[in-house]
């Protein structure tokens, strides 16, 4: 079962995220953050994009690049 | 709407087990990434090691042999004897490759054998919980060497692309790390140009990744690729180590 | 082609060509480093492949691969590369790939030395390597029936999915006999049968993975369970023996390989002193034949293991035999051969009822 949390540009495949915090360092944006009221199916805070902050996303796709479990998937 | 990103055909659906931040998840991916847009993925044949990509076999899109610890180089001549036309590629550890394989490794290289290697070199052996590899740096506090390792006990690191290139039969050596994006997508390259090797049958290709084991080191995954960085590649230098494609600079 | 004459190491390799195994992995040991020499000149003849590895550990690993990748591979080495290679071995029985091995036994243990030897049964016949898996272990004992057999090998690796071994020894590997190939029915290897191996996806929809590892002990289990499915297989089909003179013997010898030669000149012998005896010769020495036991125990006097070796296949016969009779055993080890004197004496002992 895929937890899809559909943003605008950027999708978290969460339940494969580790909370590893790769793609935070990794965005050029200062972005991404995990969501500390949630845990995901394997007990990993999720990381995610505030819808708020969606619009400061520049589709560079670092986040996806630097993701080791495939969580990320970028749309412009 | 175009797509930025979004994961390659080359991997199958099964989630990775490492570590979270572990990079072989990156390497991986690079791996799936290249040989899907090669359009070789029908026609690769790949194999396993022993360590934490023991697995290895389960993720990637293509034909898998499991090898014996060491072995994957041997495994993988067998392979690409028998099927010269595939594309034919091991995925190793630095116990596997620089340890106990590293006979199979320099002979193979020394036959030009057309295979790839993808060495993953993050300085420690992760799945049995942390000893010394061959690649541990001096000083490096490590299950075996808790006291740090010393020379006049444990010898000095190996640097196998520097080893390797002294070979005629090796074509394609490169060392590369993947601590940050612009030394992922270097390192994409670079993989790219191995498997360019292999396909114009120019002789034995290896890239040696620089990796992270934060849990063994004991860092946070991003301090441990911070760790790479400041740490190893001093010591393992980046880089082309030898290169007879002539279309690659 | 007319019958030749051959050494035993070269009618081995050129068996193994004509069973369609073009592909063949190595490294240089006395004995039988004539099946190399042989290979590395006849493989580029039929468009096969001839590499010498940098070790035992090695081949042994190439052959894993080939095997897995579908093709009919044959590697041949002495006792002492035959112990480099039991972790490849057990892999290959592990992951259900097809494959002939064969071992010209020498003297051990260790180095050793170069003449001939039995002293490697134990490890063909009961591991080797290590976990619960067997080799199909076929003896031959002339040149002849050496290409014989390594034809059958070719056929049974592929119809069990699992490695066979030929067990000779110097002696065999270095003789002259006269060998006719066209007795012996050919093979190919038919690779498009072999639906389970890696030979890249190409249109097939499910990938193949050919894998020992299985860390969840239920499967393993069932692996296990399913691997020993195979063996009981072969312990119904694949038994071969030879009996001489057994029907009214006193006392059985039991014999294989360059040794049942002596012995079929001690039977002779033996007649003349009136004394009856006849020879168990097992061809298969895993499945280990108890048939032509059964057959004799009832009126047989005792059984004599005579092996170059300090006694290995003597435990199987007693096994066998599972004390109902006496049986005895002669040996020389270290390439030391028994001479029919001596095994006529040992008759005489058990005849005279010596025990």
């Amino acid at each position: 079962m895929m937890e899809r949390i559909k943003m605008k540009q950027v999708i978290f495949n969460e339940s494969l995220c580790k909370s590893c915090e790769l793609c935070v360092e990794a965005c050029p944006k200062h972005i991404i953050e995990m969501d500390l009221d949630r845990l995901n199916v394997k007990g990993y805070h999720p990381a995610m994009i505030k819808p708020e902050n969606m619009e400061k996303c520049i589709s560079c796709g670092f986040c996806a690049i630097m993701c080791p479990d495939t969580v990320i998937t970028v749309i412009k | 709407m175009a797509v930025v990103f979004e994961k390659t055909k080359g991997l199958t659906d099964i989630p990775f087990h490492y570590c979270p931040g572990c990079t072989h998840g990156i390497v991986h991916r690079l791996v799936a990434e290249v040989m899907e847009e090669l359009g070789v993925l029908d026609k690769a044949i790949g194999v396993a090691p022993v360590g934490c990509a023991v697995f290895a076999y389960e993720y990637f899109n293509c034909d898998m042999q499991e090898a014996a610890h060491g072995r994957a180089p041997a495994v993988a001549t067998g392979i690409k004897r028998v099927h010269p036309d595939k594309v034919v590629f091991t995925y190793q550890g630095d116990g596997d490759l620089a340890a106990i394989g590293t006979a199979e490794t320099v002979h193979a290289a020394a036959r030009g054998e057309n295979i790839t290697v993808i060495f993953v070199n993050n300085a420690i052996y992760g799945m049995t919980g942390g000893q010394m590899a061959p690649t541990s740096l001096i000083g490096q506090e490590t299950l075996t060497t808790p006291y740090g390792r010393k020379p006049e006990n444990n010898g000095y690191p190996v640097k196998m692309c520097e080893m390797l290139s002294t070979l005629d039969g090796a074509s394609y050596i490169e060392r590369v790390s993947v601590y940050d994006v612009k030394h992922i997508l270097q390192a994409k390259k670079a993989i790219k140009n191995a498997f360019t090797a292999q396909l114009n049958k120019k002789g034995f290709s290896m890239i040696e990744v620089l990796s992270s084991c934060p849990t063994n080191w004991g860092l946070s995954p991003n301090e441990a690729l911070k760790c790479i960085k400041d740490n190893m590649e001093p010591y393992y230098p980046l880089g082309v180590y030898k290169n007879t494609l002539e279309e690659v600079k | 082609m007319a019958k030749v004459l051959m050494k035993g190491n070269e009618a081995l390799a050129e068996a193994a060509i004509q069973a369609g195994c073009r592909h063949y992995f190595g490294y240089p040991i006395t004995p039988q480093n004539e099946v190399t020499a042989y290979m590395a000149k006849r493989m580029p003849e039929v468009g096969g492949v001839f590499l010498q590895a940098e070790s035992e550990v090695s081949a042994i690993n190439m052959v894993y691969g080939a095997g897995g990748a579908g093709a009919r591979v044959l590697i041949t080495s002495s006792s002492p590369g035959i112990s480099l290679m039991q972790e490849g071995i057990s892999y290959i029985a592990g992951a259900e790939v097809p494959c002939v091995i064969a071992n010209i036994m020498r003297g051990g243990p260790g180095l050793g030395g170069i003449q001939p030897s039995q002293s490697d049964y134990f490890q063909a016949t009961k591991g080797g390597g290590h976990g619960d898996y067997k080799l199909i272990v076929l003896a031959p004992s002339t040149i002849q029936e050496m290409a014989d057999l390594v034809q059958q090998a070719f056929d049974i690796a592929d119809k069990y999915r699992n490695p066979v071994m030929i067990l000779g020894d110097g002696m065999l590997g270095q003789m002259m006999e006269p060998v006719d190939f066209d007795s012996i029915k050919k093979g190919e290897n038919h690779i498009e049968e072999k639906t389970w191996a890696t030979t890249g996806m190409g249109t097939r929809k499910k990938k193949n993975i050919i894998n020992s590892l299985e860390l969840d002990p239920q499967i393993l289990e069932k692996h296990n369970i399913g691997l020993f499915k195979k063996y009981e297989k072969a312990s119904k089909e694949e038994v071969r023996y030879e009996m001489i003179n057994c029907e009214d013997a006193e006392i059985i010898l039991v014999a294989y390989g360059t040794i049942a030669r002596v012995v079929k000149n001690v039977i002779e012998l033996a007649k003349r002193e009136n004394i009856k005896v006849g020879l168990i010769r097992p061809v298969s020495l895993w499945p280990f034949p108890v048939e032509p036991f059964e057959k004799t125990v009832d009126h047989v006097k005792g059984y004599l293991s005579i092996e170059m070796s300090m006694g290995q296949m003597v435990e199987d016969v007693k096994l066998a035999v599972n004390g109902r009779k006496p049986v005895y055993f002669y040996g020389r080890a270290g390439g030391m051969v028994p001479e029919t004197d001596a095994i006529l004496e040992e008759i005489r002992k058990i005849s005279g009822g010596a025990k």
